[in-house]
């Protein structure tokens, strides 16, 4: 257990012929590593200077939720990123990196001030999901999260969002809509983890590497379906490994997609922006007229089953014609 | 082996399932046929059952008005999902309940008389989930209110995103977030209603952003769903957690409102809300032309007027046309008051 938490493949494991389902649960394992570099850890090897920003100006500061201004190679960025612990007691601090409202308030917050400041934004997404608790429904997860989401997708200005290790949901989305998408290697992108994803759907969360596979999560399955624009390779064992390494990679990769947006106009920028996310989601549209409902059935057939209601002559009833209220099921967090 | 008897107390679970229905407030029975009649509102208790999306646009439009837009969307399989059926038959089998192609029908209607870019979820297909359909009818009713320039209603009734469609719809929450804050800019306004269930990633995009936000009396409306905040943080959830009255105390919906009374009261909240149009005030589909009215007001007022006051903002085809009205009024005719009219940019 150990060893498959740390990403380590256990004793006489091969890694050549891994079968999909085995290889997409490592890669969801590898994501989650605890030894996995965090924003501020990167931005540490990457920048020449960082000032963390903290507060949401209404509620407090959210320590899951890290943001400020760095210095890159002489180019001023400003930074937003989840923060998971190092260890348990930090881990405790930072919520496991799933913030609340304010975290993404404070987020938003920084953000403004970058677009103000003509600052490009770099965003270091690794998150299991936003915070799913009372707390954050009180003070309104939903709608810092949508609200995050509308900035971002009309900010004047260039937005660079890295998905490090764990792309968990709508938490994730909140900080990764960008003018370009960037992966790491061993990083997941999905819409519910899977353990939910399976809990929902195959009713049992054993099946959670059978969803992460259904769900194509893996950076290089996002890759292919557009949602991410590029993904860039770890050394050796992974991230977790080598840190350093994987922290030079990505510096280059930055510097290159900065010294790139900067080079486009604002407004062709954001329109660019809009274009992408407009055309997400595939759908067909066809002139066929409409699929008929069931045909209600006649007074007889109702009185039939009236007096004799073990002998059902109907058909049998649709899942979704049923009229008792059922509680919802939740499809998503 | 053994003996059989006949059973001559009809079991409850085995009425008809089309003919009555019980109500899981106060367990009374209610006859369909009635409880359709009653806006599939509890007649005892006030319990408000789902409602179709057919029966929600009879209920919130003027009788005969709408017109249904992009009728012919419908989901594919982009990842070639397959859990315990394969995505695909999932629709077919939803589409034959339902009769619906998706989860959402979209178009443009009236409300007391005054046009609307409406979208309408119903739970019955799929729990409402949102897929790339759905993201791209709420978007295309955005983008029709904001080229119209006519107000946006949606009413959701969603368990959240569609996880068949996996991060693509996810992407659908950016999509619809980005076109609102669109029309946000251009000053049209957004009524968001949420009805019973309105979860998830529906909730977390499009939902909350109305620029009002209604909701119907005891729907369940939350961001994460009860199962996963108890599962995930062993806490205790509050009474009433995640219900229209818990948001509304939190400060997230502006009023709570009966589905009776819904209709009149999204009729007397766009009747103060009215789409922008760069400072001044107009009727898209005008009915009442204030421009018009204003214009031929003015032309009383101060008949004396400089035709280069009037036209800074005007359109160059609309200045030429004014040239030429000015050339007939030096004529001898006076048609200023139609010029002018007619130097408004046109949204008749």
């Amino acid at each position: 257990m150990v060893d498959r938490l740390l990403g380590r493949p256990r004793d006489g494991e091969t890694p050549q012929p891994m079968d999909p389902k085995a290889a997409v649960w490592r890669q969801v394992q590898l994501a989650r590593n605890i030894n996995r570099p965090r924003t501020l850890e990167f931005l540490r090897a990457i920048a020449d200077e960082v000032v963390e920003l903290h507060g949401d100006r209404g509620f407090g500061d959210d320590p899951a939720i890290v943001a400020g201004f760095a210095r890159i190679e002489g180019r001023r960025i400003a930074f937003v990123g989840q923060q998971k612990g190092a260890d348990t007691e930090e881990n405790i601090r930072r919520n496991f990196g799933m913030p609340h409202p304010e975290g993404y308030r404070k987020s938003m917050r920084v953000m403004e001030l970058a677009e103000r400041f003509a600052l490009p934004i770099v965003t270091f997404v690794d998150v299991p999901g936003a915070h799913p608790g009372p707390e954050s429904e009180e003070r309104g997860i939903a709608d810092a999260i949508a609200r995050s989401i509308g900035l971002m997708s009309r900010l004047r200005t260039p937005i660079i969002a890295i998905i490090t290790g764990e792309g968990g949901s709508g938490g994730a989305l909140a900080i990764a809509v960008g003018d370009v998408v960037i992966a790491l290697e061993n990083a997941v992108y999905s819409v519910i983890s899977p353990e939910g994803c399976a809990a929902i759907l195959w009713r049992t969360a054993d099946e959670a590497p059978t969803a992460a596979l259904a769900m194509r999560m893996s950076a290089q399955e996002q890759l292919k379906l557009g949602v991410i624009d590029r993904v860039v390779p770890e050394p050796g064992e992974g991230a977790h490994a080598e840190p350093a390494e994987t922290a030079r990679r990505l510096r280059a990769v930055i510097i290159e997609q900065l010294d790139h947006l900067s080079a486009i106009g604002l407004d062709e920028l954001v329109a660019a922006r809009y274009r992408r996310y407009r055309a997400f989601g595939p759908y067909t549209e066809t002139t066929a007229p409409a699929v008929a409902p069931p045909p209600s059935r006649g007074l007889a057939d109702r009185l039939r089953d009236l007096l004799d209601p073990g002998r059902w002559s109907g058909p049998t009833p649709l899942p979704g014609q049923s009229r008792r209220d059922e509680p919802p099921e939740p499809e998503e967090v | 082996m053994p003996i059989k008897l006949p059973s001559f107390r009809p079991r409850k679970d085995a009425y008809p399932p089309d003919l009555w229905t019980k109500c899981p407030s106060c367990s009374e029975m209610l006859f369909n046929k009635q409880l359709d009649k009653a806006d599939r509102v509890c007649p005892r208790c006030g319990h408000h059952f789902r409602l179709s999306a057919s029966a929600r646009l009879a209920l919130l439009l003027d009788e005969g008005t709408f017109e249904e837009l992009d009728a012919g969307l419908q989901s594919v399989d982009p990842l070639g999902f397959v859990d315990q059926k394969p995505y695909p038959d999932r629709i077919a089998a939803a589409q034959l309940a339902t009769g619906m192609r998706d989860a959402a029908v979209r178009g443009v209607g009236r409300i007391d008389g005054r046009p609307v870019s409406i979208c309408v979820m119903d739970f019955g297909f799929m729990g409402g989930s949102m897929g790339a359909v759905v993201g791209e009818k709420v978007t295309r009713a955005a983008e029709e209110a904001l080229e119209s320039r006519i107000p946006l209603i949606v009413v959701s009734a969603s368990g959240g995103a569609r996880m068949q469609e996996g991060t693509l719809a996810l992407m659908q929450l950016v999509k619809t977030c980005a076109a609102l804050e669109r029309l946000r800019v251009a000053r049209v306004p957004f009524v968001s209603v949420m009805s019973d269930p309105t979860t998830g990633g529906v909730f977390a995009s499009y939902a909350v952003l109305g620029d009002v936000n209604l909701a119907e009396p005891n729907a369940l409306i939350g961001f994460a769903g009860a199962r996963v905040s108890a599962g995930t943080i062993a806490q205790e959830l509050p009474p009433g957690f995640q219900r229209s009255e818990f948001l509304f105390a939190h400060g997230f919906i502006d009023r709570v409102v009966p589905r009776t009374e819904l209709r009149a009261e999204i009729a007397a909240i766009l009747r103060f809300m009215r789409p922008g149009d760069d400072g001044r005030q107009a009727e898209s589909r005008g009915f009442f032309d204030p421009i018009g009215f204003l214009s031929s007001l003015a032309d009383k007022v101060v008949p004396d007027l400089g035709p280069a006051d009037g036209i800074d903002a005007a359109p160059q085809e609309a200045i030429n046309r004014e040239a030429a009205n000015r050339e007939a009024a030096r004529n001898g005719g006076r048609k200023r008051g139609t010029a002018r009219r007619d130097a408004e940019p046109g949204r008749g």
